[in-house]
């Protein structure tokens, strides 16, 4: 397999204000790598992965997503959020609209995928995610791993070439943990480009080609799981592998 | 371990005094003593009220007759408002012509009765017909041309000019108040601050200033020569009154959006526009249905005060009739009556609004 460049990040800050929650953070992801980024809270994990398809706007540095630069021409920036899934910790889905119609949104206004078409599709990652029963009833019907997963199926149907999680299995509850990490193992068995924002170090372990730790906007470690796991370098990163394991 | 099990468990019902209409009547009205006075205090008062206003309204009313010679002195004139009904409908519209408004509201009636009535097809094609082609269509029919006699404004009047202008300002306000709203929380400096100003002006200003203005100012600044029609400038002002209010009603309903749906959106690849239209508006404007019906009810209202800039909408023409020589003293008749229709409105819009809520409520 060629490699392929997907993502590059080169010395990119950003702030909130004073706080400075990127600070020089490099990064480059390969077609189908795992990524899984952790780290302790509020050390900018999320404004990463947010900054790829720019909910946040990075300050210094550049951003490259599949050769584009990532400016303030809203076009492009359109254009990339098109080929890059996300998924929230709070799911996000539309509560006004049904599951169906949830899914098919943005292929029919952002694709211009014919109806009947974009119906065929959604029904087809339903099923995958297993809650095709569940097609035709509202959010608010459904339990919090069914409404995740709905929400994977979502960003899936625009066949997006990146999908990044933000830690997707936070809001839920013991039990419904599994049925969305299922779901996210079977994506990346099947090739996806993922970068992963979690805690679930059984999940990175599993499947991540790489880990990234990051501390204080910086990325402090970034090895593959045995490494990372068995010989850490940083002491930031044993005190945290230390409170989690 | 080891449980016993009672093999019969008697089935046992609640105290009869605290179930049905004993149980409701204890809880509710005669709780404790403070309550009871006020149950007994409130009983007293519409004992004295209600009759007596039946009998004055029904009972020794006049129904019958022509004159004002055929009332009774006890009871309401009815006869006031039967012999008057032409002009506090259509005000001075040509009697003639009257089939020009007359088919008009059975077109409405048709067409909202249609709206109304669950799971029919067709559904959009009807609601973008009267909000497209019917207003169109409105024009031509009341005030003439393509054939039809001109009939002029002046001569509009009661309850026809007063769903005019109620209908002009809601319809219209509803797609300029949003459009506001989103101005003044636009990312762009100039829309924002263009957008406030104009909320502002407009809600710092009485309706009945602005009615004002629209009369005797607005001719003063305009070229020689160039005129525009009374009822036009009082229906812009209405409208523009409407819309500012409406724009802080349908703000307060973006602002109460969680960020995470616009993110959502936003990630999928939606363009502003869309992101609005088809996620954001939808469910902020769900979320303040019952303060824009409260703004729709509040501008039904207050049409009333385009009397002083002398048009005669329906509450003004009843009061015109009053002094009409032929039917001094019946006002009263004529209040109540203007009472009954409004109330008969607004009622209809506020549980418009409440069956909305309930169908589009799916939860969050």
């Amino acid at each position: 397999m060629t490699t392929e460049l997907m993502i590059e990040m080169n010395n990119v800050h950003k702030w909130f204000g004073d706080l400075h929650v990127l600070n020089d953070v490099n990064l480059k992801v390969n077609k189908s790598e795992k990524i899984v980024i952790c780290g302790p809270s509020g050390s900018g994990k999320s404004t990463l992965i947010r900054c790829i398809n720019r909910l946040e706007e990075h300050q210094r540095g550049e951003i490259i997503v599949e050769g584009t630069e990532l400016t303030n021409d809203s076009r492009s920036i359109e254009r990339i959020r098109g080929e890059v899934g996300m998924v929230f910790q709070q799911f996000n889905l539309f509560p006004h609209l049904s599951i169906l119609d949830n899914v098919t949104l943005a292929p029919i206004w952002v694709r211009k995928t014919p109806k009947a078409q974009a119906i065929d599709k959604a029904m087809e990652y339903l099923k995958r995610v297993q809650i095709d029963d569940q097609a035709y009833k509202y959010p608010s019907q459904l339990s919090g791993g069914q409404q995740q997963r709905a929400a994977i199926a979502r960003a899936l149907c625009m066949e997006p070439r990146i999908m990044l999680f933000d830690e997707p299995t936070s809001a839920l509850d013991p039990e419904m943990i599994k049925e969305v990490l299922d779901v996210m193992v079977g994506l990346a068995e099947g090739g996806m480009t993922m970068i992963v924002v979690t805690h679930e170090m059984g999940f990175a372990k599993e499947v991540a080609d790489k880990i990234i730790f990051m501390d204080e906007g910086q990325i402090v470690e970034a090895k593959s799981p045995d490494d990372f796991f068995n010989n850490p370098e940083s002491e930031r990163t044993k005190t945290f592998l230390s409170q989690i394991l | 371990m080891n449980t016993e099990i009672k093999d019969n468990i008697e089935v046992t019902k609640p105290p009869i005094a605290s179930i049905g209409i004993i149980g409701w009547l204890r809880k509710n009205l005669f709780s404790s003593l403070s309550n009871t006075i006020l149950t007994l205090l409130g009983i007293y008062l519409l004992y004295s009220i209600i009759p007596s206003f039946i009998s004055w309204a029904f009972i020794d009313a006049s129904f019958v007759g022509s004159t004002k010679q055929e009332c009774s002195k006890e009871g309401a004139c009815w006869i006031f408002i039967k012999e008057n009904l032409k002009l506090i409908f259509y005000g001075l519209y040509p009697s003639e012509e009257l089939w020009r408004i007359n088919s008009m509201y059975f077109v409405l009636l048709v067409c909202g009765i249609y709206i109304l009535i669950p799971n029919l097809k067709y559904k959009g094609l009807v609601g973008s017909f009267l909000l497209i082609l019917f207003p169109i269509l409105s024009v031509v029919m009341f005030s003439g041309g393509f054939g039809l006699e001109t009939v002029e404004t002046r001569l509009w009047g009661g309850l026809f000019l007063t769903l005019v202008i109620a209908g002009v300002g809601i319809v219209l306000s509803l797609p300029i108040g949003v459009m506001l709203a989103l101005g003044r929380r636009s990312k762009l400096p100039v829309v924002s601050l263009l957008s406030t100003i104009f909320i502002e002006i407009w809600r710092g200003v009485p309706l009945i200033t602005v009615l004002f203005m629209a009369s005797n100012m607005f001719p003063l600044f305009m070229p020689e020569g160039v005129n525009f029609d009374k009822l036009i400038r009082a229906l812009i002002g209405v409208m523009f009154f409407s819309a500012a209010y409406l724009a802080e009603v349908v703000r307060g309903g973006l602002q109460a959006m969680p960020k995470g749906q616009y993110e959502a959106a936003q990630s999928m690849g939606l363009s502003y526009w869309r992101m609005m239209a088809l996620v954001i508006l939808p469910q902020s404007l769900k979320m303040v249905i019952p303060a824009i019906i409260g703004s729709f009810i509040a501008i039904f209202k207050d049409t009333t005060l385009v009397l002083v800039i002398g048009l005669f909408d329906f509450l003004g023409i009843i009061q015109f009739v009053g002094t009409n020589p032929d039917w001094l003293g019946f006002s009263h008749e004529g209040y109540v009556f203007a009472a009954v229709i409004f109330w008969i409105f607004c009622f209809g819009m506020s549980r418009y609004s409440q069956n909305l809520e309930k169908k589009l409520d799916t939860g969050r």
